[in-house]
């Protein structure tokens, strides 16, 4: 994608705004690499801790080594395990659902410690009053144990979605062109890394910024005490 | 349910429950017959919540046989710590209700929803009907304006029979009170009692009551029940055990908390 294109790096400025372009495209690959990371990361997270808190130990331990297997290996063994050695076993997946779906994993293994604490933090009185009112398990979780886990762990959730959007440059090595991979490439090509490198590194420093900053918003804006669903 | 008028609602026989090397409940009988209020009480870890705990089926037991009108709690062949599929438990929950010490409102929702949740979610009742039946039941315990609150904003007092009114709202026939006026403040107690003595003239409720407000105790109950070390050690009307008692236990009891 890079043939065609001109850089003019007589100053920094116009060399800056000749890459724009490419880096914003590269940009929107990341954004959508961390979303979709996050949004399988929130709800397998979520699946994950349930699993580990069955009462069927051969569901709970089965889960826990999985969990203990994805964050106790590199996310670029993972990455390079589902990129080439799944092909093997006849299973193709496209180099953006590859990367999502790497990041989204092991971000998934982080998140269920986090809800497990939550959980955990419920008191018990809330489960027996569950109990009382002949609510099944599932009720309870989906009524009165999750609502109350939420806002206890959206600071510690928030943390994993900034951690995850500054991981997402390891996608490419497995040809994901997304922002940090399209800045080397221009660098190899003019043997200028200054401006494109900081160029990438002041929008990560906006992107996690705004995350924050958007989180600690939704942080004040949610009830202390939990979030009815309906 | 078809039981007769003769069978007890409930019936502990020869229950013993442990806490690892720590007997609870010791070779426990116990019957309540339909309609009775039962008073418990007794020095702390005699067993009298746990008696209402594992009714509630919070706890398991390890020897004994406990059945709910007629209904044993021991499957023949059920597995796991009750020795019972949940959908068994769950049968036998539909009956039973129960007040807790520290209330346990979902703090998340309103007053309101909190004794709508159950009625809708398990009975299957629609909304709108559980609502209706919700405000009546607040109306009853004096909070139909607080409806729209969070437990937050309410005193204990309040909270604790928005409590009422939630175990109410299943109809269930036999309610378990927990030392229900054990967490409030002493001024707060009087509002709770007053909605509890409201009930006991409900001729169909079973009541247990585990509580250390004797003067109430001496005046709701059919039967007082004093516990010592997992067992009872004597029971009887009210104003025998508490004007004539026959045990020296009950006796040493009665007069610490008494005097």
């Amino acid at each position: 994608m890079m043939y065609g294109y001109e850089w003019d790096t007589t100053t920094w400025l116009t060399y800056a705004t000749s890459i724009l372009p490419i880096i914003l495209i590269g940009l929107t690959v990341t954004l959508k690499a961390a979303a979709a990371g996050f949004a399988i990361a929130l709800v397998l997270g979520l699946v994950f801790a349930l699993l580990r808190r069955s009462r069927i130990k051969a569901i709970s331990w089965t889960t826990a080594v999985v969990v203990e297997f994805l964050r106790d290996t590199p996310l670029l063994v993972q990455l390079f395990f589902l990129y080439y050695v799944l092909p093997d076993f006849g299973i193709v997946l496209p180099a953006f659902l590859t990367g999502a779906l790497a990041l989204g994993l092991q971000y998934a293994a982080y998140t269920s410690e986090v809800y497990r604490g939550g959980i955990e933090a419920v008191p018990r009185g809330q489960w027996e009053a569950a109990t009382a009112l002949n609510m099944t398990r599932m009720q309870t979780y989906r009524d009165i144990v999750v609502p109350q886990a939420v806002p206890r762990i959206l600071p510690a959730m928030g943390n994993y979605l900034v951690a995850m959007i500054k991981e997402t440059p390891v996608l490419s090595v497995v040809t994901v062109l997304e922002m940090m991979g399209l800045a080397n490439m221009i660098s190899e090509r003019t043997f200028e890394y200054l401006v494109p490198l900081t160029m990438v590194g002041l929008i990560f420093l906006l992107l996690t910024l705004v995350c924050s900053a958007a989180l600690h918003r939704l942080q004040l804006a949610l009830p202390k005490a939990g979030i009815p669903l309906k | 349910m078809t039981d007769k008028p003769s069978q007890p609602i409930i019936e502990f026989s020869n229950v013993t429950k442990r806490f690892g090397t720590l007997t609870v409940l010791d070779d426990f009988n116990f019957k309540v017959a339909k309609g009775e209020k039962v008073t418990l009480i007794g020095p702390s870890g005699s067993g009298k919540s746990t008696v209402l705990r594992i009714l509630m089926t919070l706890e398991p037991f390890q020897e004994g046989r406990l059945a709910l009108a007629g209904m044993s709690y021991h499957e023949p062949n059920g597995k796991g710590p009750f020795k019972a599929s949940e959908k068994h438990l769950h049968q036998i929950r539909s009956h039973i209700g129960m007040v807790f010490q520290s209330f346990n409102l979902f703090p998340h929702m309103t007053v309101l929803r909190n004794v709508v949740e159950a009625p809708v979610r398990v009975l299957g009742l629609p909304r709108g009907e559980a609502e209706c039946r919700a405000v009546d039941l607040l109306a009853m315990v004096g909070l139909a304006d607080k409806k729209d609150h969070y437990p937050s904003q309410l005193s204990g007092g309040q909270q604790q029979r928005v409590a009422i009114a939630r175990a109410l709202a299943m109809r269930p026939r036999v309610l378990l009170f927990d030392e229900p006026t054990s967490a409030l403040d002493p001024q707060l107690v009087g509002e709770v009692l007053s909605v509890i003595r409201g009930l006991a003239h409900e001729h169909d409720l079973t009541m247990l009551l585990v509580t250390h407000e004797m003067r109430f105790a001496r005046e709701v109950s059919d039967r007082v029940c004093f516990f010592d070390k997992g067992r009872i050690c004597e029971q009887g009307e009210p104003n025998a055990i508490f004007g004539a008692p026959k045990e020296e236990r009950t006796r040493e009891f009665l007069q610490s908390v008494l005097s």
